[in-house]
């Protein structure tokens, strides 16, 4: 099936390449699907609509949601910011967006804890000023979240804007348009399929986040206990069928949410006429 | 799950004269806005690990790295990524050699497939493999009954990191190595170099950058995963706990000092492999400039 061509070793980097992916990601992948094949429908049903998991999901998912909007929105101002304005330390502060990628998570979950803990530099400051408490409750999962998902929002958008074709807007603003109409007629449209790419993949990965999610989020059963955390209380309890089936419900939610963005996305391409 | 890890360095810093039509009060409250929200989300938790990593003196922050259970955390994560950083390079390279030097059915599948772990949360990256080797796993009784230990011992946390970072150099090269093309190298062949040589003299120096910067994303990634080693790991002290583990252990043991201190550590890797990450975008943009 090689092109005729001279370019030496397919066999043996395809054959590598098949043997190690199976080895190490689809056999171990596979034992989700066995396992669950090995409880019956009922039972599966029966753990899934328990109400401590159907509440961990709920908190999973509207926790992600609101911050990977909350992402969305500073992230489209940052990247605006880092390609559009000259300013000082511009540089710095762009590699800097990345740090969430670079943290470890763990790094990541008990320095959040500690600054927004009552007692904490921020969590002090918002109590004493708006008697908002950020930590241990589920508004401290969707902070995490937003440290977590606004590299993913910022570098999405980032190459878009850069390659936007400023002669639109000069085409726009010579035929008098004002700059409002110009941002909301000509720019935004061009960029909110990248936005809403951005605002996906923080959000998935924010369904799925654990490390910087757990130490500041108080882990209250039915309140801001989330669903990665549930399937490691099954593991620990032993329970490896109920963890199997909400880790494999989880990754099939996630997957059609991720499908439905993406079909609202090619709905939104094909109206803005870019497909 | 694709995101552009490489912002295009060359346009910025550069004004673009559309913008600066923006009225001043729009410019500045918006860099102000993002410049806030960089310095409250970004630069206060790095700073705050360092604070409370010191905040007891240097003597204590020395003291809690040289701890013996600190000690074997670091060796087990040096040890974690040095196995998996080579496999999952040696992977990364043929499996983009395969896919980007030649046309077979199912590459775009391929392609997919090796994105997967990128998409599956870092516990359920544990969960699997405690399904497979774990005590009521499918080689549970056999291991057991050899006296073998994966989980909750050093083999089950490298078998998840090779997981958790399975797609790192390969992201990398396969998009490079597609733009590259292959004439360089069909010439090298055609004028009678081995398949070895051209490697190693045409297509490594081309690649070289993008490698560096999977092998440094991926070790970042190796030595800093939490979720998926917690689940295989049992945190035994001393023994399975990795250096984020001990971060967990020691915060959850009210030992402030000694969790930041190893935190310190890690994050000191971060800031090195940000700084690293942004030289070789730097070097690639000029190279590509070059061309």
């Amino acid at each position: 099936m090689t092109q005729s061509n001279i370019m030496p070793g397919f066999r043996p980097t395809l054959a590598f390449t098949l043997f190690y992916l199976g080895l190490i990601v689809l056999i171990p992948l596979s034992t989700l699907v066995f396992k669950s094949l090995q409880l019956g429908w009922s039972d599966y049903v029966a753990i899934i609509t328990h109400e401590r998991v159907v509440s961990a999901f709920r908190v999973s998912f509207v926790t992600s949601l609101i911050a990977s909007a909350v992402a969305g929105l500073f992230g489209f101002i940052i990247a605006w910011v880092m390609v559009r304005y000259p300013f000082v330390g511009k540089r710095f502060l762009d590699a800097l967006i990345d740090l969430p990628f670079a943290l470890p998570t763990a790094v990541a979950g008990v320095v959040l804890a500690t600054i927004y803990q009552p007692t904490g530099i921020l969590g002090k400051w918002l109590i004493d000023n708006f008697g908002v408490k950020v930590a241990y409750t589920p508004l401290g999962i969707v902070v995490a979240l937003i440290f977590i998902g606004i590299p993913f929002v910022v570098r999405t958008i980032e190459p878009v804007l850069q390659e936007f074709d400023s002669t639109m807007e000069e085409a726009a603003s010579s035929l008098g348009a004002s700059r409002w109409q110009v941002f909301t007629k000509i720019i935004f449209p061009n960029i909110f399929p990248a936005l809403l790419t951005g605002v996906s993949l923080a959000f998935a990965r924010g369904v799925g986040e654990y490390g910087s999610v757990i130490f500041i989020a108080g882990n209250l059963p039915y309140v801001s206990e989330i669903i990665p955390l549930l399937i490691v209380v099954k593991l620990e309890q032993y329970q490896y069928s109920g963890a199997t089936a909400i880790a494999l419900t989880m990754l099939v939610v996630s997957f059609l949410l991720l499908l439905a963005i993406n079909l609202l996305q090619l709905w939104v391409r094909k109206r803005s006429g870019q497909i | 799950m694709h995101v552009a890890t490489h912002p295009v360095g060359d346009t910025q810093g550069k004004a673009n004269p559309q913008a600066l039509r923006d009225p001043v009060w729009v410019r500045w409250g918006l860099t102000g806005i993002a410049i806030l929200f960089i310095v409250l989300f970004l630069c206060v938790p790095l700073g705050l690990v360092l604070f409370q990593a010191l905040v007891k003196g240097w003597q204590a922050y020395f003291n809690a790295l040289v701890q013996p259970d600190a000690v074997a955390a670091l060796k087990l994560t040096l040890l974690v990524a040095v196995v998996t950083v080579p496999l999952n390079t040696v992977f990364g390279v043929a499996a983009a050699w395969a896919i980007t030097r030649f046309e077979f059915r199912g590459k775009s599948l391929l392609t997919t497939l090796i994105d997967l772990p990128f998409s599956v949360s870092p516990v359920i990256s544990g969960l699997i493999f405690v399904l497979m080797f774990g005590a009521q796993g499918w080689f549970g009784s056999w291991l057991s009954a050899n006296n073998i230990k994966i989980i909750f011992a050093a083999p089950g946390i490298i078998l998840a990191t090779l997981f958790i970072t399975f797609p790192f150099v390969a992201r990398e090269l396969i998009p490079l190595m597609q733009e590259m093309g292959c004439e360089e190298e069909e010439a090298a062949l055609s004028l009678g170099a081995s398949g070895w040589e051209t490697f190693f003299k045409i297509t490594l120096p081309n690649i070289k950058w993008a490698l560096l910067y999977g092998v440094l994303l991926c070790n970042a990634r190796a030595m800093g995963e939490f979720g998926a080693v917690s689940v295989v790991s049992g945190h035994i002290r001393g023994l399975t706990n990795t250096l984020p583990l001990h971060v967990e252990v020691s915060y959850n043991d009210y030992d402030a000092v000694g969790a930041f201190a190893s935190a310190s550590i890690l994050a000191g890797l971060a800031v090195v492999t940000l700084v690293l990450k942004s030289l070789l975008e730097w070097k690639q943009s000029r190279e590509r400039l070059a061309y």
